[in-house]
């Protein structure tokens, strides 16, 4: 699946762990079956975390993780569809 | 398989044989399924830490593992008894302490640490770093485990033991409790932690 499915962006850069793997459940209840969730970190655990996490949440499928680089910083992008 | 009715010479089971194979099937699958079934109706999974210390650095472990927790699914108690209280004391929380004595992996020597005021610049240097670090404060998250559902509870007994008033804690922090109910959490729980 393509990145440009996201329907939703959650932006957490500069926040560190455990704040992207809550803040991901958060946004990722609000989301409507079939959506997209793109959440941006600049946490480099949230890799492992993110993850571990939609592994073990029912409806939950990560579609997709990246390593980019925003403005010199490290950011990881992760892709999240919540099950129809 | 009734003893009077032996597979065939050729080793094939008799029609008879494998009607009553297919009803012990039967009936375990419908076994298995209504213990699925029992399995899946029972409570969410639960975990109860029983936290104990007040120190800034031991202040973390237990309100990180429970946000994380209840982003997992579970239903997550909190039981702050002792010093742990203070991680729950809105007003202290915001100032919790850090002693460098006898805590060999500080980089100070014991009779340098143990001077007047080393344990609050220790405290301060400690808070910058996890300011540096991008790590949220102790307020942030028990702000945020208690947005997560997050039972956040204070020892009845302690609260009385160290003169604290009710009011003192954080909205939202469960008063009135004590070892009998940490320990009907606990017994329920599937995971049971004391920091």
């Amino acid at each position: 699946m393509s990145t440009e499915t996201a329907t939703e962006t959650l932006d957490v850069k500069g926040q560190n762990c455990p704040m992207p793997v809550i803040k991901t459940k958060g946004a990722f209840d609000g989301l409507a079956a079939g959506d997209v969730l793109e959440v941006v970190s600049t946490d480099s655990g949230s890799m492992s975390d993110i993850k571990g996490w939609a592994e073990s949440t029912e409806g939950a499928e990560l579609v997709d993780q990246k390593e980019a680089t925003e403005d010199g910083t490290p950011v990881y992008k992760h892709y999240v569809r919540k099950a129809e | 398989m009734s003893a009077d009715t032996p597979p065939s010479s050729d080793g094939e089971f008799s029609p008879d044989d494998l009607a009553e194979l297919r009803e012990q099937i039967e009936a375990l699958e419908t076994e298995v399924s209504d213990l699925r079934n029992e399995v899946d109706e029972g409570s969410a999974d639960r975990m109860v830490i029983i936290a104990t210390k007040g120190t800034l650095d031991m202040a973390y472990p237990p309100l990180i593992l429970a946000s994380t927790a209840a982003a997992f699914g579970y239903d997550v108690t909190v039981f702050h008894t002792f010093w742990g209280l203070e991680i729950l004391h809105e007003e202290n929380s915001k100032d919790l302490g850090l002693s460098s004595v006898g805590n060999p992996n500080m980089p100070l020597p014991n009779a340098i640490a143990a001077l007047p005021g080393m344990d609050r610049m220790t405290a301060r240097m400690m808070r910058n770093r996890i300011e540096d670090n991008d790590v949220a404060s102790i307020e942030e998250l028990i702000e945020t485990s208690l947005a997560s559902g997050v039972d956040l509870q204070a020892c009845q007994m302690t609260i009385d033991l160290l003169g604290y008033d009710e009011d003192d804690f954080y909205d939202g922090v469960t008063t009135g409790v004590g070892a009998a109910s940490a320990f009907q959490d606990m017994a329920d729980a599937d995971i049971q932690l004391l920091v």
